[in-house]
């Protein structure tokens, strides 16, 4: 037999388990672990928001998940361990208020869709109309998510009949179709934009001014590190939380 | 001393299917089966994994035969990369094909350049996702029966004067056919299964890239009895899939 590997791999196994054990302390005032659940769009803004919040509370450790809003509400109604939930739309929020998981979530930010292009802008794409051109290819998001249903809503108050080419789980999964330059267009945020940088550029539209995205945050019901949950929810809703937004190019409440 | 641990793994393995049946939505089940999302997910599953099967096996059956039979040098090294995809986490296959057949890919500029053809976000591009996560477990079947065939068959034919590729669809390729046919019942299980290569590389659009195992996590978002639903339909798939198999799995004394 092969006991020296074995008795590695019972020792490797062991040390996996025990090592975070002992690196988490119980949740105590403001010290543990926060499990932030984030829509796709607020990767990176809440990313430095959680390095803001490490920085202030030394012992805080915040853990970011992002995802659609929509499989993260399915997901704390599942039991995920989350603290905090910042969905990108009041519907998937509702998901979560009517499970009995949150009370009173709060508008932390607004946000536009906006249409994303490669920046050299292969399909030569100007406006919301071009979404109809069956030869050009195009990414939307899910009917299911946020960012696709806000999508349905401005195509059919435009009149338009859009012809996308794929329909992708989350708003970060559309925006790299474009960064990769595998799509002529999508409809993303705002901020997705911002946060591609010089790979993608962003085209305003009338019609997405009208029709402003909510994004809500609420401490969870059942959140296994409450105390943390304030902390990380307050940080959100100060003016540093907010000026970090802004600068990502969210619209503030 | 065995027996809990052994009972602790029978139940770690069907209690989640029992699950799946025990919360499955019964008194609504017919209507949600005979959706319209429902029949176009199937039926386009069904297609994609015909297809990648079939295309496998084309593929698949000769490249097993080089690994049997043919003596090179690097054969090994052939064999571990051509069956990486089986270890290889499905979106990283998924990536890895944008990455060479996607329009900016390393050969994909020049699909898109020379014959203006983009495979992304269609139905081939769902086909090859498929493809190259399955294949490798036909080939390995395949090389497998291979080896263990008699190759006395074979020398006999040739001492009868049979050219080689007679020999091989007329001996060779009766002598495997369980393998064959086994390793292209798995190949079709893991191609109806295929989710992360698949939503990668060709994308998800109802009809022409959404499968079934991509429409399930949709529908787990927005709608868990319909994702239920989807679910116990592959679940019937595969165990039909396993039944076809079961001269060779479920007696236990397989090759």
């Amino acid at each position: 037999m092969t006991s020296p590997s074995l008795r590695l791999w019972v020792v490797a196994i062991a040390l996996a388990w025990a090592v975070p054990a002992c690196g988490s302390p119980t949740a105590s005032e403001q010290g543990g672990t926060v499990n932030v659940f984030a829509a796709a769009s607020l990767t990176d803004a809440f990313r430095q928001i959680a390095d803001e919040v490490e920085r202030a509370n030394p012992g805080l450790s915040v853990a970011v998940n992002v995802g659609a809003s929509s499989a993260l509400s399915q997901q704390i109604v599942s039991g995920a361990p989350a603290d905090v939930f910042a969905a990108a739309s009041p519907a998937a929020m509702a998901t979560v208020i009517d499970a009995g998981e949150a009370t009173a979530p709060q508008v932390f930010a607004r946000n536009h869709l906006e249409i994303a292009v490669p920046a050299d802008n292969p399909g030569r794409v100007d406006g919301l109309a071009d979404f109809a051109d069956p030869d050009r290819t195009f990414a939307l998001c899910a009917a299911e998510v946020p960012c696709g249903a806000a999508a349905a809503a401005i195509f059919t108050a435009a009149g338009i009949r859009a012809a996308p080419d794929t329909l992708e789980q989350d708003v970060r999964a559309a925006l790299s179709k474009v960064v990769l330059g595998e799509v002529d267009a999508a409809l993303v945020y705002r901020t997705d934009v911002l946060a591609a940088g010089s790979k993608v550029r962003g085209i305003g539209f009338p019609e997405a001014e009208q029709a402003p995205s909510d994004y809500l945050l609420a401490t969870l019901t059942s959140a296994p590190n409450a105390a943390g949950a304030e902390v990380f929810g307050a940080y959100v809703l100060s003016s540093e939380g907010q000026r970090i937004l802004a600068k990502a190019g969210f619209e503030l409440p | 001393m065995l027996l809990v641990p052994a009972a602790l793994a029978v139940a770690f393995l069907v209690l989640p299917l029992v699950a799946l049946v025990v919360r499955a939505p019964w008194t609504t089940l017919p209507e949600a089966l005979l959706s319209a999302e429902v029949g176009q997910a199937l039926r386009l599953s069904l297609v994609c994994a015909t297809s990648a099967t079939a295309l496998s096996m084309v593929l698949g059956i000769p490249l097993a035969w080089v690994l049997a039979r043919a003596q090179f040098r690097g054969r090994r090294l052939l064999r571990a990369l051509v069956t990486v995809p089986l270890v290889l986490p499905p979106v990283v296959g998924g990536v890895a094909l944008l990455l060479l057949l996607g329009r900016r890919g390393l050969l994909g500029q020049y699909l898109d350049a020379w014959f203006g053809v983009t495979l992304p976000f269609t139905t081939p591009a769902v086909i090859l996702a498929e493809t190259f996560v399955a294949m490798p477990f036909l080939v390995i079947a395949v090389e497998g029966a291979l080896r263990g065939a008699d190759r006395r068959y074979e020398d006999a034919a040739a001492t009868l004067g049979a050219s080689r590729s007679l020999i091989f669809r007329r001996v060779t390729l009766p002598l495997i056919a369980p393998g064959v046919s086994a390793g292209a019942v798995l190949c079709f299980a893991r191609a109806l299964g295929e989710f992360g290569a698949t939503i990668s590389f060709a994308g998800s659009f109802p009809g022409v890239t959404r499968t079934m195992p991509i429409e399930v996590y949709l529908a787990l978002e927005t709608d868990p009895p319909a994702a239920i639903v989807l679910s116990l339909v592959l679940l019937a798939v595969s165990v039909v899939v396993l039944v076809s198999l079961r001269d060779r799995w479920l007696q236990g004394s397989a090759a």
